[in-house]
Protein backbone atom coordinates (compact mmCIF):
# COMPACT_ATOMS: atom_id res chain seq x y z
CA UNK A 1 0.00 0.00 0.00
CA UNK A 2 1.02 3.69 -0.89
CA UNK A 3 1.66 5.17 2.14
CA UNK A 4 3.42 8.25 1.47
CA UNK A 5 6.60 7.09 3.16
CA UNK A 6 9.06 7.16 0.00
CA UNK A 7 12.40 8.63 -0.54
CA UNK A 8 12.74 11.76 -1.21
CA UNK A 9 13.95 10.70 -4.98
CA UNK A 10 11.18 9.57 -5.43
CA UNK A 11 8.71 12.00 -4.36
CA UNK A 12 10.93 15.02 -5.92
CA UNK A 13 10.85 13.54 -9.43
CA UNK A 14 7.04 12.25 -9.20
CA UNK A 15 6.57 16.07 -8.70
CA UNK A 16 8.60 17.11 -11.39
CA UNK A 17 6.98 15.17 -14.39
CA UNK A 18 3.25 15.53 -12.64
CA UNK A 19 2.59 18.88 -14.64
CA UNK A 20 4.41 17.79 -17.86
CA UNK A 21 2.30 14.49 -17.82
CA UNK A 22 -0.53 16.85 -17.38
CA UNK A 23 0.16 19.23 -19.84
CA UNK A 24 1.22 16.28 -22.17
CA UNK A 25 -2.39 15.09 -21.88
CA UNK A 26 -4.35 18.08 -22.28
CA UNK A 27 -2.46 18.68 -25.39
CA UNK A 28 -3.90 14.66 -26.69
CA UNK A 29 -6.88 15.78 -25.86
CA UNK A 30 -7.33 19.51 -27.29
CA UNK A 31 -5.17 18.35 -30.48
CA UNK A 32 -7.40 14.92 -30.95
CA UNK A 33 -9.40 15.81 -34.25
CA UNK A 34 -6.15 17.20 -35.82
CA UNK A 35 -3.14 14.67 -34.82
CA UNK A 36 -3.35 11.16 -32.93
CA UNK A 37 -4.79 10.81 -29.82
CA UNK A 38 -8.29 11.76 -28.57
CA UNK A 39 -10.28 11.92 -25.32
CA UNK A 40 -9.47 7.83 -24.45
CA UNK A 41 -6.03 8.40 -24.53
CA UNK A 42 -5.44 11.53 -23.29
CA UNK A 43 -7.96 11.25 -20.36
CA UNK A 44 -6.15 8.42 -19.67
CA UNK A 45 -2.39 9.97 -19.70
CA UNK A 46 -3.83 12.85 -17.01
CA UNK A 47 -5.37 10.19 -15.12
CA UNK A 48 -1.98 8.76 -15.11
CA UNK A 49 -0.42 11.79 -13.56
CA UNK A 50 -2.59 12.20 -10.62
CA UNK A 51 -1.48 8.14 -10.07
CA UNK A 52 2.26 9.68 -10.57
CA UNK A 53 1.54 12.70 -7.49
CA UNK A 54 -0.08 9.30 -5.58
CA UNK A 55 3.04 7.38 -5.93
CA UNK A 56 5.42 10.75 -4.78
CA UNK A 57 3.32 11.93 -2.35
CA UNK A 58 1.06 8.96 -0.90
CA UNK A 59 -2.86 8.10 -1.19
CA UNK A 60 -4.19 11.03 0.76
CA UNK A 61 -2.56 13.41 -0.49
CA UNK A 62 -3.80 12.63 -3.96
CA UNK A 63 -6.99 12.48 -2.23
CA UNK A 64 -6.86 16.02 -0.85
CA UNK A 65 -6.18 17.56 -4.76
CA UNK A 66 -8.55 15.47 -6.32
CA UNK A 67 -11.22 14.61 -3.86
CA UNK A 68 -13.57 11.63 -4.19
CA UNK A 69 -16.61 13.71 -4.56
CA UNK A 70 -15.10 15.60 -7.50
CA UNK A 71 -14.23 12.23 -9.46
CA UNK A 72 -17.68 11.27 -8.78
CA UNK A 73 -18.68 14.49 -10.23
CA UNK A 74 -16.47 14.95 -13.02
CA UNK A 75 -17.03 11.54 -14.29
CA UNK A 76 -20.81 12.14 -14.87
CA UNK A 77 -20.38 15.63 -16.01
CA UNK A 78 -18.18 14.13 -18.81
CA UNK A 79 -20.87 12.27 -20.11
CA UNK A 80 -23.65 14.89 -19.61
CA UNK A 81 -21.28 17.17 -21.25
CA UNK A 82 -21.28 14.83 -24.95
CA UNK A 83 -24.71 14.00 -24.30
CA UNK A 84 -25.53 17.41 -23.84
CA UNK A 85 -23.87 18.70 -27.36
CA UNK A 86 -26.17 16.34 -28.64
CA UNK A 87 -29.24 17.69 -27.08
CA UNK A 88 -28.07 21.19 -28.12
CA UNK A 89 -27.56 19.72 -31.51
CA UNK A 90 -31.39 18.07 -31.26
CA UNK A 91 -32.52 21.53 -29.90
CA UNK A 92 -30.88 23.56 -33.15
CA UNK A 93 -33.05 21.04 -35.05
CA UNK A 94 -30.66 18.50 -36.24
CA UNK A 95 -30.28 15.32 -35.66
CA UNK A 96 -28.88 14.06 -32.36
CA UNK A 97 -24.93 14.22 -32.74
CA UNK A 98 -25.40 16.24 -35.44
CA UNK A 99 -22.55 18.72 -35.18
CA UNK A 100 -23.14 20.90 -38.94
CA UNK A 101 -26.19 22.82 -37.12
CA UNK A 102 -23.29 24.33 -34.35
CA UNK A 103 -22.39 28.18 -35.00
CA UNK A 104 -18.89 28.80 -36.10
CA UNK A 105 -16.92 28.40 -39.03
CA UNK A 106 -16.27 25.02 -39.01
CA UNK A 107 -18.89 23.57 -36.53
CA UNK A 108 -18.27 19.67 -36.99
CA UNK A 109 -14.83 20.26 -35.79
CA UNK A 110 -15.90 22.20 -33.06
CA UNK A 111 -19.15 19.28 -31.87
CA UNK A 112 -16.00 16.97 -32.08
CA UNK A 113 -13.88 18.77 -29.62
CA UNK A 114 -16.81 19.55 -27.42
CA UNK A 115 -17.28 15.59 -27.07
CA UNK A 116 -13.07 14.93 -27.09
CA UNK A 117 -13.30 17.06 -24.50
CA UNK A 118 -16.13 15.43 -22.72
CA UNK A 119 -14.44 12.34 -23.01
CA UNK A 120 -11.36 13.13 -21.56
CA UNK A 121 -13.08 14.68 -18.50
CA UNK A 122 -14.82 11.05 -18.23
CA UNK A 123 -12.03 8.89 -19.06
CA UNK A 124 -9.68 11.11 -16.32
CA UNK A 125 -11.98 10.83 -13.95
CA UNK A 126 -12.81 7.22 -14.30
CA UNK A 127 -9.45 5.37 -14.16
CA UNK A 128 -8.52 7.96 -11.12
CA UNK A 129 -11.41 6.83 -9.52
CA UNK A 130 -11.19 3.40 -10.21
CA UNK A 131 -7.64 3.61 -8.97
CA UNK A 132 -8.80 5.72 -5.84
CA UNK A 133 -11.13 3.07 -4.49
CA UNK A 134 -8.61 -0.31 -5.45
CA UNK A 135 -6.10 1.79 -3.33
CA UNK A 136 -8.22 2.81 -0.39
CA UNK A 137 -10.43 -0.54 -0.50
CA UNK A 138 -8.98 -3.00 2.89
CA UNK B 1 -14.99 -31.13 -29.96
CA UNK B 2 -12.56 -28.19 -29.24
CA UNK B 3 -10.07 -29.47 -32.20
CA UNK B 4 -13.18 -29.74 -34.62
CA UNK B 5 -14.53 -26.45 -34.08
CA UNK B 6 -11.21 -25.14 -34.44
CA UNK B 7 -10.30 -26.95 -37.26
CA UNK B 8 -13.63 -25.54 -38.88
CA UNK B 9 -12.87 -21.53 -38.10
CA UNK B 10 -9.20 -22.27 -39.44
CA UNK B 11 -11.35 -23.13 -42.75
CA UNK B 12 -13.65 -20.61 -43.02
CA UNK B 13 -11.14 -18.04 -42.31
CA UNK B 14 -9.23 -19.45 -45.40
CA UNK B 15 -12.21 -18.02 -47.33
CA UNK B 16 -11.64 -14.69 -46.21
CA UNK B 17 -10.27 -11.62 -48.33
CA UNK B 18 -6.25 -11.01 -48.35
CA UNK B 19 -5.57 -7.87 -46.08
CA UNK B 20 -5.46 -4.99 -47.54
CA UNK B 21 -7.56 -6.28 -50.31
CA UNK B 22 -9.30 -2.69 -51.66
CA UNK B 23 -12.08 -5.00 -53.51
CA UNK B 24 -12.91 -6.79 -50.34
CA UNK B 25 -16.46 -6.53 -49.51
CA UNK B 26 -15.75 -4.51 -46.18
CA UNK B 27 -13.98 -1.65 -48.15
CA UNK B 28 -16.25 -1.23 -50.74
CA UNK B 29 -18.90 -0.26 -49.15
CA UNK B 30 -18.38 3.36 -46.92
CA UNK B 31 -14.73 3.27 -46.48
CA UNK B 32 -13.80 5.39 -49.82
CA UNK B 33 -16.55 8.01 -48.65
CA UNK B 34 -14.58 8.43 -45.66
CA UNK B 35 -11.39 8.14 -47.40
CA UNK B 36 -12.34 10.97 -49.83
CA UNK B 37 -15.08 13.12 -48.27
CA UNK B 38 -14.22 13.43 -44.47
CA UNK B 39 -12.22 16.53 -45.00
CA UNK B 40 -14.33 18.07 -47.08
CA UNK B 41 -17.30 17.27 -44.53
CA UNK B 42 -15.77 17.68 -41.35
CA UNK B 43 -12.80 20.07 -41.69
CA UNK B 44 -11.25 17.31 -39.84
CA UNK B 45 -7.66 16.42 -41.30
CA UNK B 46 -8.00 13.39 -38.51
CA UNK B 47 -9.94 10.74 -40.36
CA UNK B 48 -10.09 8.37 -37.40
CA UNK B 49 -11.22 11.24 -34.97
CA UNK B 50 -13.98 11.96 -37.68
CA UNK B 51 -15.23 8.66 -37.75
CA UNK B 52 -14.98 8.17 -34.52
CA UNK B 53 -16.63 11.33 -33.37
CA UNK B 54 -18.50 12.34 -36.02
CA UNK B 55 -20.13 9.38 -38.28
CA UNK B 56 -20.08 6.80 -35.56
CA UNK B 57 -20.82 9.26 -32.76
CA UNK B 58 -23.45 7.25 -30.89
CA UNK B 59 -21.15 4.30 -30.77
CA UNK B 60 -18.90 6.68 -29.26
CA UNK B 61 -21.24 8.10 -26.70
CA UNK B 62 -21.92 4.23 -25.55
CA UNK B 63 -17.95 3.38 -25.04
CA UNK B 64 -17.84 6.98 -22.72
CA UNK B 65 -21.22 5.49 -20.68
CA UNK B 66 -19.58 2.17 -20.55
CA UNK B 67 -15.86 3.42 -19.05
CA UNK B 68 -18.32 5.41 -16.45
CA UNK B 69 -20.74 2.63 -15.69
CA UNK B 70 -17.57 0.57 -15.09
CA UNK B 71 -15.86 3.34 -12.52
CA UNK B 72 -19.53 3.56 -10.96
CA UNK B 73 -19.53 -0.18 -10.26
CA UNK B 74 -16.05 -0.35 -9.01
CA UNK B 75 -16.92 2.68 -6.32
CA UNK B 76 -20.38 0.82 -5.69
CA UNK B 77 -18.32 -2.52 -4.95
CA UNK B 78 -15.51 -1.05 -3.06
CA UNK B 79 -16.01 2.20 -1.74
CA UNK B 80 -18.33 0.67 0.98
CA UNK B 81 -16.29 -0.41 3.81
CA UNK B 82 -14.75 3.30 3.72
CA UNK B 83 -17.27 5.59 4.14
CA UNK B 84 -17.32 3.88 7.65
CA UNK B 85 -13.26 4.41 8.32
CA UNK B 86 -14.19 8.13 7.91
CA UNK B 87 -16.88 8.41 9.84
CA UNK B 88 -14.65 6.79 12.42
CA UNK B 89 -12.24 9.15 12.12
CA UNK B 90 -14.33 12.22 11.69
Amino acid sequence: MITGQQTIVVSTICRLVAPFAQIFGLYVIMHGHSSPGGGFQGGVILASSFMLLAVGDGIEEMRQRFSSLAVTVLSSAGVLLYAGIGVVCLLLGANYLDYGILPGPDPRSLGMLGIEIGVGITVTAAVVSIFHDLMTFE
Amino acid sequence: MTGLTGLLLIFGSLGMPATGDPQSPAARHVSPRYIEQSFEETAVPNMVTSVLADYRGFDTLGEVTVIFTGALAVLLILRTGREDDENENS
